[in-house]
This record gives C-alpha cells, structure tokens and sequence, in this order.
C-alpha cells in the first residue's frame, strides 16, 4: 500500500507538475489563461495513436512526431487566435476554450468515444515491497523528471531562458531592454505546448486515452498554479507533487475515494488561497489583488 | 409621447423590442412542441447568462463556476418537491434563495481575491459539489440525478409563458439594478465604480465589500431562479448541472453577445443555442455541431471581441459628441442638438490644416 501511494503519487505528481509549469510559463509571459493547455496533452495522446495504428510507426518516433505536431499545433493557434485579440483577455479564455472543443470533437469524430489503449514504451513490471509496479511507470516517472530538470536548465542557463524570466517579470521594460516580447511570446507558447504534449505521450500508455480526458487534468493544472502561486513556476511544480499525491491518498485510503479526487486536491487550493491568497510560493503585491 | 422619444428613435431598442414582442407572440407562429422547447430552454439559459454578466460583467468579479449557483438551486428545489411535496411556486424561490445564500459564500473568497484568481476559486466549488453528490448517491440520486420532478404547468405553452414571464421580469431588475444611468438605483453606478477600480471606489467611501457580496447574492439568486425553472421544466435535477462545461458555456455565451451588457447575454444565448440544436436536425448534425459551434465562436472572437452585440449597436448607433444622446447612425445631425454627427470631407480636410 505505502509503495504504490509512493509510486503512484509520483507518477500523477510529476506528469500534473509539468503540465503545471507549461501553463503558468504562457500565463505569466503572455499573459494568456490557456484552458486548452490540457487539450494538448489529449491531442499528443491521439496523434501517438493515430501514428500507430493508421500508419504503422514505431512507438517512440511515434512520440516525438506527434509531440512536435503538437508543438507547432500550438504556435499556429497562437499567431491566429492569441496574438490578435490579446487585449481583451477574457475574450482570450474564451476562444482557448472553443479551441479545446475544436480539439476534442475532432478528435470524437475521427476516433470515437470509447477508451482505447496505447502501448506501454517499456513493457514488464518489477515486484517491490510486495506490490508489482509496470515499469512503464518508472518510465513515466523518469522521463517527466528529466523534463522539468530539462526546463530549469533552459530557464535558468540559456539566453532564451533569460528573456523569458524578464518578460515574465516585467513586459515593459523587457521591451524597452531590447527583448522581442512578441517573438519571446511565441517562443513560450511553443515550449508551452511540448511540455503539455511531452506529458502527454509520457502517461498515455499508462491510461486508457479517450477524447475527453482533458478535462480532469485541466482542473488540477488550475489548481496547483492557484496553490503554487500564479506565476512562480517553482511554486506551481511544487504544488503539482502535493495535489497528485493528495489525489493519490484519497484514492486509496477513502472507500469510493475515485469520486472525490477531484474535490479533494480543490478543497485544498480553497484553503490555502483563503488563509494565504497569493499562494504557496507567490508574492503579494497588495495593489494586484487587494 | 415618452415611447416616441425614447424607444422608437434608437435602433438598438426597437431591435429589443420587436424581439419582446414576438417571445411573446411566439406560440401563435409555430406551435411545433419542439421549436417550442429549444426557445423555453434559450429563455432559461438567457436568464442564467444574464446573472452571470451582472456579477462579471457589471462587477468584475469573474466567476467561471456559476453552474454552482443554477445546479445548487435545481438540486434544492427538486429536493424540497420530492420530500415534502411543496407547490411549484414555493419550491423555485426557496430553491433561488439558497441560490443567493451559496452566492454570499462564495462571495467571502472574493473579499481577499481578485480576478483571474477569483476565477479559478469559483471554478473550483461545483467541481467539489458535485463529487460530494456522486459520493453521497443514495440521498443525491447520483449519475441519474433527482427525477419526477412537478411540471411547471400541464401543457407546454402554459408552461412556456410561465418560464417567458419570469425570465423577462427578472432580467428587467437586473437591467434596472446594474443600469448605472438609473436615477432610483445607484447600484449600477458603484458596482461599475468597483469594476473600474476597486481602490479608488474605496477610497471613495463605497463600501465595496457590502456591494460586492450583494452582487454575488443578486446573480446567486437569479441564476438559481434559472436552475429552479430548467430543473421544473425537464422534470430532472442531475449532476450535469454542476458540470464545468456548463460553466464555461455560461461564459461563452456571454462574451459572444458582449460583455457587460445585459442585453449581450440575452442575444448571444437565443443565437447560440438554438443554432447548436437546430444543426442537429440536419444529417451529421449530432456529430459535428460543436465542431460548428467553436469555429463560429473562434472566428466571432477573432473578429468581435467585445461581443456581437457591441459590434451591431456600434454599427447601428452613434453617440453625439456633443450632448451624448443616442441617435441612429443613418441621421446626419443630433436629434437633440442638432450638431453635426459627422464631419463632411471637406471639414475633415479643415481640421487636418488646423
């Protein structure tokens, strides 16, 4: 029991964490609330599938096209629909929406409803402390470890990394420093989009993938970068670990806990934002939120 | 005299107004049952758009889960007619007064939060209701939700003129209590004053606390008046009415029409909704409607942002520059004032030189 929570609390933590940091990465440089960041992930899902089994792929090039799709998917929505009504940024939230339904009822349409299974990227299973865990688990783990170490790396050393912190912090005046906000933008809305695709072709096999898996994930990716504070991108990874877990707990400590995993990592960001509202790792500014 | 001068000169109220009329005449063109459905459904709906539009779009105080205010009302009605057999005329306001009551506390969060994160914090209570209604299932009904529900009349367009009367009378207090011209009211001004900026408002002496929980309560209230209606109407209170797209739709809704505006919601809804249902009436309809549906809310965006009907009524009226009286975009001079409402080419050309 301790292991798989351990385990399972890892796998859900690190694939949320990563899907968290794509999100608060578009929301603090361009300032776009993007609800069809989890749309990708589905959308990665399905081109895997696609991949395989119209066209007979192998499965880890299978992978790496569908998350480049995806990737490029998500620049060209940018340039049509982001980049032009940028001011009006509920009108922003909503066209992110239509563009998640877009997603999902193609999706429905070419490939129906019912879940369908992709193969595992490592196959076998290992027995430790008394439960078997799939290795394609381990593999899940490790490879969204590699990818947060991965973003830090590009954040923190490379000059790309360097203008995206600026105009995180301030538009303006990375602008009047000589960074192309614009182009930084689009930049982030490229990484963005592979994180999420990353992520999702790293837990599908792990699930049955069905169109409207995009759903679930998209509340816990909101409310870890709530939890984490919106904006600090350490906050919002942090906070992934502790919402995954959390639902991991509730799911197999509490009788019919399945139910209630997702109220219960929301139940948590409530609080939180009650007793400290800028979140776990955020500063406050008292004139942004009052 | 007041009719002339005020309504029939404005474009955008003899719009509203021929549409107000045929709602109600709206039984006498078709009394196809079916056609008949989708417009008691786009009233509803509109209704609940509105409430929506007077907490967000008046107030600023985003909410992205106001299925919780429609679905609490839908569930607590259809409780109290299930348990203790109450009338339909009791059932649905004490059904919107709990409605107002979940409005003020949820309300209590938007005291410390403001925007985007007072979004996701609303976003985050029908989610969480409605895994408290899936664990609880045998007093909640579950997946299946509350069923035999009364009807709201015996035949349908009873029924339909019930559902009519409520909704236009509601969305006639909301017009009034968010309408910031309003001599009587000065609701509508303060709850602006806070949208624009809540600082200042402040320092104003608005006490802007009060203003905003009572603004939670009124949309609390009407969106649950909303919810006891729809849950009366289909005779079911089920957990879809807590679900989060039914949430967003909310928001979809009201941004198509324009934001802030109360007549917005009311078009975007009686366009939006009978176009997704009546797409389903043609071959391939059921699959690609929402295909549709989002393209056309992509490319609305893309070219309206603020809403269709911000885009109309900027094409169709015109605001004097002088006296600010509204005139119809086709006059040449201000019907009050008589100035000019355009320059000419050759004035143009002037004020370049100057």
């Amino acid at each position: 029991m301790f292991v798989s929570i351990l385990i399972n609390g890892l796998v859900s933590g690190a694939v949320y964490a990563i899907l968290a940091i794509g999100f608060s990465l578009i929301f603090g440089v361009a300032k776009i609330m993007n609800m069809a960041h989890t749309a990708f992930y589905m959308l990665t899902a399905f081109l895997i599938l696609g991949a395989i089994t119209f066209l007979d792929v192998p499965l880890p090039l299978a992978a790496i096209a569908s998350i480049i799709v995806a990737g490029l998917l998500g620049v060209v929505c940018y340039k049509l629909c982001f980049d032009r009504i940028k001011v009006h940024e509920t009108a922003v939230m909503i066209i992110s929406v239509a563009i998640a339904m877009l997603f999902e009822e193609t999706i429905l349409l070419t490939f129906g409803a019912q879940y369908q299974r992709i193969p595992p990227f490592v196959e076998g299973y290992f027995e430790l402390g008394g439960v078997s865990i799939l290795n394609q688990h381990f593999f899940t783990a490790g490879a969204s470890i590699a990818t947060l170490v991965g973003v830090w790396l590009l954040l923190s050393k490379t000059k790309l990394g360097m203008s995206i912190r600026a105009v995180d912090q301030d538009r303006e005046i990375a602008n009047v420093m000589g960074i192309n906000v614009t182009k930084t933008s689009m930049q982030v809305m490229g990484i963005s989009v592979i994180l999420a695709g990353v992520a999702g072709a790293v837990t599908a096999p792990t699930i049955m993938v069905n169109p409207l898996m995009w759903t679930n994930p998209l509340v816990i990716v909101l409310s870890a970068v709530v939890l984490g504070g919106l904006g600090s991108i350490k906050g919002s990874a942090i906070a992934a670990f502790i919402l995954g877990y959390a639902e991991t707990l509730v799911v197999f400590l509490v009788p019919d806990g399945s139910f209630l995993r997702g109220a219960v990592s929301l139940i948590a960001m409530v609080l939180v934002l009650l007793i400290r509202p800028e979140g776990l790792f955020g500063v406050a500014f008292e004139e942004e939120r009052l | 005299m007041w009719f002339r001068k005020s309504v029939l000169v404005i474009p955008g109220r003899v719009i509203a107004l021929l549409f107000g009329i045929t709602l109600l005449l709206f039984p006498l063109i078709t009394a196809d049952e079916a056609i008949l459905r989708i417009v008691t459904f786009a009233a509803i709906f509109s209704l609940y758009a509105v409430s929506w539009d007077t907490l967000s779009g008046y107030t600023g105080q985003l909410s992205l889960g106001h299925a919780l205010f429609f679905g609490v009302a839908a569930y607590a009605s259809a409780l109290l007619d299930l348990h203790f057999e109450l009338s339909v005329w009791l059932t649905i306001p004490i059904g919107s007064c709990v409605g107002a009551l979940i409005g003020l506390i949820v309300g209590l969060p938007a005291l410390r939060l403001r925007g985007i994160y007072l979004g996701l914090v609303t976003l985050a209570f029908p989610i969480i209701l409605s895994g408290i209604i899936f664990y609880f299932s045998d007093f909640t009904g579950g997946e299946a939700g509350l069923y035999g529900l009364s009807r709201l009349a015996e035949d349908k367009v009873t029924a339909y003129y019930i559902v009519i009367a409520i909704v236009m009378c509601s969305i006639f207090i909301m017009f009034k209590f968010t309408d910031a011209k309003s001599r009587i009211l000065r609701t509508g001004l303060l709850l602006r004053a806070i949208r624009e900026d809540e600082m200042t408002a402040r320092a104003s002496g608005i006490d802007t606390i009060k203003y905003k929980l009572l603004a939670f309560a009124i949309s609390g209230f009407f969106a649950g008046i909303a919810g006891g209606l729809y849950a009366h109407y289909i005779r079911v209170a089920g957990p879809s009415t807590l679900e989060l797209i039914f949430s967003i739709q909310v928001v979809l809704w009201a941004i198509f029409g324009g934001m802030g505006t109360i007549y917005g919601p009311v078009a975007g809804v009686f366009i939006l909704y009978p176009l997704t249902e009546i797409i389903r009436f043609y071959p391939h309809g059921e699959e690609v409607r929402f295909i549709l549906l989002s393209l056309i809310l992509i490319l609305s965006l893309l070219f309206m942002p603020e809403g269709i009907t911000v885009w109309v009524r900027d094409k169709i009226e015109q605001e004097c520059t002088r006296c600010k009286v509204i005139n119809a975009a086709t006059r040449r001079t201000c019907r009050a004032c008589r100035a000019p409402m355009y320059l000419t080419k050759k004035e143009n050309a002037n004020q370049g030189k100057e």
